[in-house]
């Protein structure tokens, strides 16, 4: 299968990845094992990593705190940046980290029951690690839309039934 | 019947289900602020002319934005007002059939006699010349082609239009051309029969914004024609309607200049979903040829021994699907039923599990 189907297939699974190889198969015109073998190919390459839902934490827990911060970091010869991110990442709290352009070098995101537990996180943990030179916690207030999903709840379709 | 009752699946909507992509409401939302809600010039915006002048260039047609393009309310007005201009009383219209509800009242309403043309499955309901030759008589004036079409999804490749536009020229008709389904092609780019040699001057190519950039509420068409057929149109258009609305032309303008991306997303959409409804139909025992424009399926439900109107009925009241029965779409839609695809994957895969059901309980 060519790379332009694979992405096809990957698009579909991001989309929910709960369609089956036989529905993704009869989607693109392509023969269920296939799809079920190319499937199999890219989790091993890694390429696939988990199956996950997108879940409105806001209507579950009232709790739930999410900062955003923007850490500054002196580079490591040899290394770079990929040595601290890594000892960034390593903390189960954090929920992503990002290398980016600009006024700061490393977006983490990080999650906590309590505004406390994230701000010991910041204090004790992410600012004491060497080569960090700067943070800026930033505490997220509403989600509207993450990884293409609206949160809002949308209105139900308007159409008239059968119209011609 | 099905409006009014819960938890209906409904396979039966002649409209895309995607929302007008945000980028041209937002142009909408913009041309309000700035305050355009007057009336345009009659054909409609100069700079929306132009741009569907360019945009038809990509199907290898040649218009004049000055003189030969008209904006209108939605496609359905570019067919009335067409046969408004060009019927005689008691003048002839061909209309190949299962065809779209609005044609036959509308050659009714100018006077003219509708004279059904029909399509078979088996020809993967193409209008073949044969049959077109056969059903023209001297009183014949014009030729209404839809394809893709609407109910079957069937599309006709430059050769069956080249058989077709012998035909026509050889018995002296005009074609009105309504090719709003022209994007939703599938693995093939849609061919206009205006393109074809000496068909230009006999044609009125009817399209709009509707299907393609899913803004079927805007009401924004278009008509495309010989000067002398156009002067006709426009002067029925220029005091029945004046204008279509500016907010409309101004969103449809952003549409052609900037849509292409979100419309190739959606046709992509479409694509899939095509192919899972028509795997789906044939592996339900109803058998379906491969529609290859549009968004409809047509199963063939002969085989249930039931007629369209009766399984749709019953469908709808034992199964809570709604469809259209082909019956509607003219006697040669008899036998069959409309499924449209443009609803999400989610409602075609339940659809397919209640049809399912439904058929296996007429065994």
């Amino acid at each position: 299968m060519d790379q332009q189907r694979k992405v096809a297939i990957l698009h579909l699974l991001h989309e929910d990845s709960r369609l089956s190889p036989e529905t993704i198969g009869a989607m693109l015109g392509e023969d269920a094992e296939d799809v079920r073998r190319v499937i199999q190919e890219l989790e091993r390459d890694k390429v696939i990593l988990r199956y996950s839902a997108v879940v409105n934490w806001d209507k579950v827990e009232t709790s739930r705190v999410t900062a955003v911060i923007d850490v500054k970091v002196t580079p490591q010869r040899e290394v770079g940046f990929d040595a601290i991110a890594e000892r960034i990442y390593r903390f189960p709290e954090v929920r992503s980290v990002a290398l980016m352009s600009g006024a700061y070098d490393l977006q983490v995101v990080v999650e906590g029951g309590h505004i406390k537990e994230v701000a010991r996180f910041v204090a004790e943990k992410l600012s004491t690690i060497e080569h960090v030179t700067s943070t800026t916690t930033h505490f997220l207030l509403k989600t509207y839309k993450a990884d293409g999903v609206i949160f809002d709840d949308q209105e139900e379709d308007r159409r008239l039934v059968i119209t011609p | 019947m099905a409006n009014r009752m819960d938890d209906v699946i409904s396979l039966g909507v002649g409209e895309p289900d995607f929302v007008t992509p945000w980028h041209i409401r937002e142009a909408c939302v913009y041309a309000l602020e700035r305050g355009y809600t007057s009336y345009t010039s009659n054909r409609g915006l100069p700079e929306l002319r132009q741009a569907i002048a360019e945009y038809l260039t990509g199907f290898d047609l040649h218009y004049d934005p000055e003189r030969e393009l008209l904006v209108t309310i939605g496609g359905s007005e570019a067919i009335d007002i067409c046969l408004r201009a060009i019927i005689t009383p008691g003048d002839e219209v061909l209309l190949p059939e299962p065809a779209y509800v609005s044609y036959r009242p509308c050659a009714v309403l100018a006077g003219a006699r509708p004279v059904a043309v029909p399509t078979r499955a088996e020809d993967g309901f193409r209008l073949t010349s044969e049959q077109l030759a056969r059903a023209v008589t001297p009183r014949t004036k014009a030729l209404i082609l839809c394809y893709p079409n609407n109910p079957t999804g069937a599309v006709m490749d430059g050769a069956d239009l080249a058989a077709v536009a012998k035909v026509v020229e050889d018995h002296d008709l005009l074609v009105i051309s309504d090719e709003i389904y022209a994007e939703l092609t599938y693995g093939r780019r849609h061919v206009s029969i205006a393109s074809l040699p000496g068909m230009r001057d006999r044609t009125v190519l009817v399209s709009g914004m509707s299907k393609a950039f899913a803004m079927t509420g805007w009401r924004i068409g278009y008509a495309a024609a010989p000067p002398d057929i156009m002067d006709a149109m426009l002067k029925i258009h220029q005091y029945t309607i004046l204008c279509a609305p500016v907010m409309g032309q101004l969103a449809a303008l952003e549409a052609l200049r900037n849509g292409r991306a979100e419309k190739e997303r959606m046709v992509e959409r479409y694509d899939q979903r095509r192919r899972l409804i028509v795997q789906g139909l044939n592996d339900l025992g109803l058998r379906c040829h491969e529609p290859k424009g549009a968004f409809y399926a047509f199963p063939d439900i002969r085989s249930t021994g039931l007629s369209s109107e009766e399984f749709a009925e019953r469908l709808l009241q034992e199964a809570r699907v709604a469809v259209v029965p082909g019956n509607v779409f003219g006697e040669a839609g008899e036998g069959f039923v409309r499924c449209s695809y443009a609803t999400s994957m989610d409602q075609i895969q339940r659809a397919l599990e209640r049809m399912e059901r439904f058929v296996r309980s007429l065994r």
